[in-house]
């Protein structure tokens, strides 16, 4: 019986003479246990399609189902991490944590939701950074603050929007291990959003593009069938993995993926491209070389469709 | 060293030397009294200067440092240390500025919350606010005018009150709409009640712009004291003022301007390091 069920769900926002539809009939299942990546472009409605999962948003039309049952509303059975981190700035990282259990689980004794906060806490590493404020924390650090967060709901399901999209390429490919580890011990269901294909690749189970807005449809699921742990270093060189990101890339970038637009972009030349002593001399004032960044040039090219 | 130095030098001695220079311009520019001899031999004062009638530091130190000298000294009712009279208008200035936080903080979360009550309420609250204390306080005269002997006490507390709450109310306005979705977000998705997304979010998140509005309440608030105090003949420094400016003791009234203005930036100065405490800890 698949656990997540999202049925020909639309969503459109603004007034009704100025509708911009951001989601058309996205139709999606998700198994119990399973890990589940949706690519897309950014401003493709991918928050927007994670929010009527969370509950925070409803659908126009369609369903969204856990377990069997519709999704009215936002609830801790489905931990949240959010985009943009969302810690209580003027909270320690273990009262974040404790706001959360103190509220879900309030037969618990006292002495019992602490040491939850803080098994919760250590499986991100955090212990020595228990007692500061997110202003005090890296942005990775913040980041897993908020899967510890999530976790320590223990929701049904988890929901990844774009848990690294803020952070640099290092601390993002550390924490993709970090967190595919952490949801794989704890065997989860996930749901993660994300504009990057590798990392989709590195931490699903099976990968869903979504076509760029408005109006975005899912393509084709594309099943990941590489062993865990995966390892970043062996990936790049292995055939599966080029072959599956080009797939993916590939539905994004084809005439599913992409519906047909202009795309204008700005050329900036190099500052000064250096004189072609082979033409003549010029008169005073003439157009020669050098060429300067003012220069630019700006060109449209209609892709097809 | 060098930058430390240049940091002193520009955090003490440039105050200084603006005092001096103010000092000195004041000096200047008012009034003195100087000896003559007429052509008939007598001597006869006679007044001279720029502003003939503005007494100078000079003659303004001679004439008030009984004031200054023993400030809680009680000679007489209308004859008291220039802090005494100070401390009384701060007593009711206190109770006054605390009504006014207490009545305008849940006005302003009010304001900020709801739609409908901001659509209804906004108008009105634009139009009272810029209102002069001077017009509040007749009305706070008669409204209290049967409360006996309090009566005095209550219209003063009513004027500082409905004059210091505004920005109170706007700011608290502005900062719960500023809320960021986020955070009531978490909320929803751990079904936090009202009372607790009230009290451990929207309150705290709402805090510095709350202080911001404490902070220029309380400004107005010792605005306002002087004005009510001239109006109820209530004890205290504004009062003090205006029965020295009848008596023509111009030099006092020099003197409680200084430490009107020194008290209102001490008590500035102490909600600024209130306010970035708070700042900091969000
Ligand atoms: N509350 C809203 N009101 C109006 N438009 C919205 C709202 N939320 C999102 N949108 C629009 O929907 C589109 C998709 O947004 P979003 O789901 O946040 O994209 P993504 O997360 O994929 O970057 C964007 O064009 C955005 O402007
Ligand atoms: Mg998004």
């Amino acid at each position: 019986m698949p656990f997540l069920v999202l049925s020909n769900v639309s969503k459109s926002f603004g007034p009704p003479e100025a509708r911009t539809e951001v989601l058309r009939d996205v139709s999606l299942t998700v198994e119990k246990g399973e890990f589940v990546a949706i690519v897309g472009y950014s401003g493709a409605g991918k928050t927007t399609l994670l929010n009527m999962v969370s509950g925070l948003l409803r659908p126009d039309s369609g369903s969204v189902t856990l377990n069997d049952l519709e999704i009215t509303g936002p609830g801790p059975d489905r931990g949240v991490v959010f985009q943009n981190y969302s810690l209580l700035p003027w909270m320690t990282v273990a009262e974040n944590i404790a706001l959360a259990v103190d509220q879900l689980f309030p037969n618990w004794s006292a002495s019992k939701r602490a040491q939850h906060v803080d098994h919760h806490i250590a499986m991100v590493n955090l212990s020595h950074a228990r007692d500061r404020r997110p202003s005090e924390l890296s942005g990775g650090m913040r980041q897993r603050v908020s899967v510890a967060r999530a976790l320590a709901m223990e929701p049904q399901i988890l929901l990844l929007d774009e848990p690294l999209g803020a952070l640099d390429a290092l601390t993002r490919a550390t924490l993709q291990d970090e967190i595919s580890r952490i949801c794989l011990e704890s065997g989860k269901t996930v749901l993660l959003i994300t504009n990057d294909p590798d990392e989709g690749i590195l931490m699903a189970d099976r990968i869903i593009p979504l076509s760029a807005g408005p109006g975005a449809i899912l393509g084709p699921a594309i099943a990941v069938d590489l062993a865990r742990p995966r390892d970043r270093k062996a990936l790049n060189h292995d055939p599966r993995f080029k072959s599956l990101r080009s797939q993916i890339v590939s539905w994004l970038l084809g005439p599913g993926g992409r519906p047909a637009v202009s795309v204008s972009r700005k050329l900036v030349l190099p500052d000064i491209e250096p004189e072609d002593l082979d033409q003549p001399r010029p008169m005073i004032g003439g157009r020669r070389a050098p060429r300067r960044r003012s220069e630019e040039r700006r060109e449209t090219v209609e892709l097809p469709s | 060293m060098n930058k430390l130095r240049r940091i002193q030098w520009d955090a003490l001695l440039m105050p200084m030397v603006g005092v001096v220079l103010s000092l000195l311009a004041w000096q200047l520019v008012s009034g003195r009294v100087v000896q003559k001899v007429q052509p008939d031999g007598t001597m006869e004062e006679v007044k001279s200067g720029l502003v003939q009638d503005l007494p100078g530091p000079i003659q303004t130190w001679e004439k008030t440092s009984k004031y200054i000298v023993e400030p809680f000294a009680k000679r007489e009712e209308l004859d008291q240390g220039i802090l005494r009279f100070t401390w009384y208008s701060l007593v009711i200035v206190a109770k006054g500025y605390a009504i006014a936080l207490l009545l305008g903080t849940p006005l302003g979360f009010l304001l900020g919350l709801s739609k409908n009550f901001s659509k209804m309420f906004d108008p009105i609250i634009q139009v009272l606010r810029p209102v002069s204390p001077l017009a509040w306080m007749p009305l706070g005269v008669v409204i209290f005018a049967n409360s006996g002997r309090s009566a005095n006490e209550l219209a003063a507390l009513f004027t500082i009150a409905v004059c210091a709450m505004w920005p109170t109310v706007l700011n608290t306005a502005v900062g719960v709409r500023a809320i960021p979705q986020d955070y009531l977000n978490i909320a929803r998705v751990l079904k936090l009640s009202r009372t607790k997304t009230l009290f451990k979010i929207m309150i705290p998140a709402t805090l510095p712009y709350m202080f911001t509005g404490y902070r220029l309440s309380l400004g107005i608030a010792w605005l306002v004291i002087v004005a009510v105090e001239m109006l109820t003949g209530r004890i205290g420094i504004g009062n003090f003022l205006w029965n020295e400016y009848n008596n023509g003791l111009y030099t006092s009234i020099v003197l409680c301007i200084l430490t009107i203005g020194l008290v209102g930036f001490l008590l500035d100065r102490a909600m600024s390091l209130l306010e970035r405490r708070f700042k900091s800890a969000i």
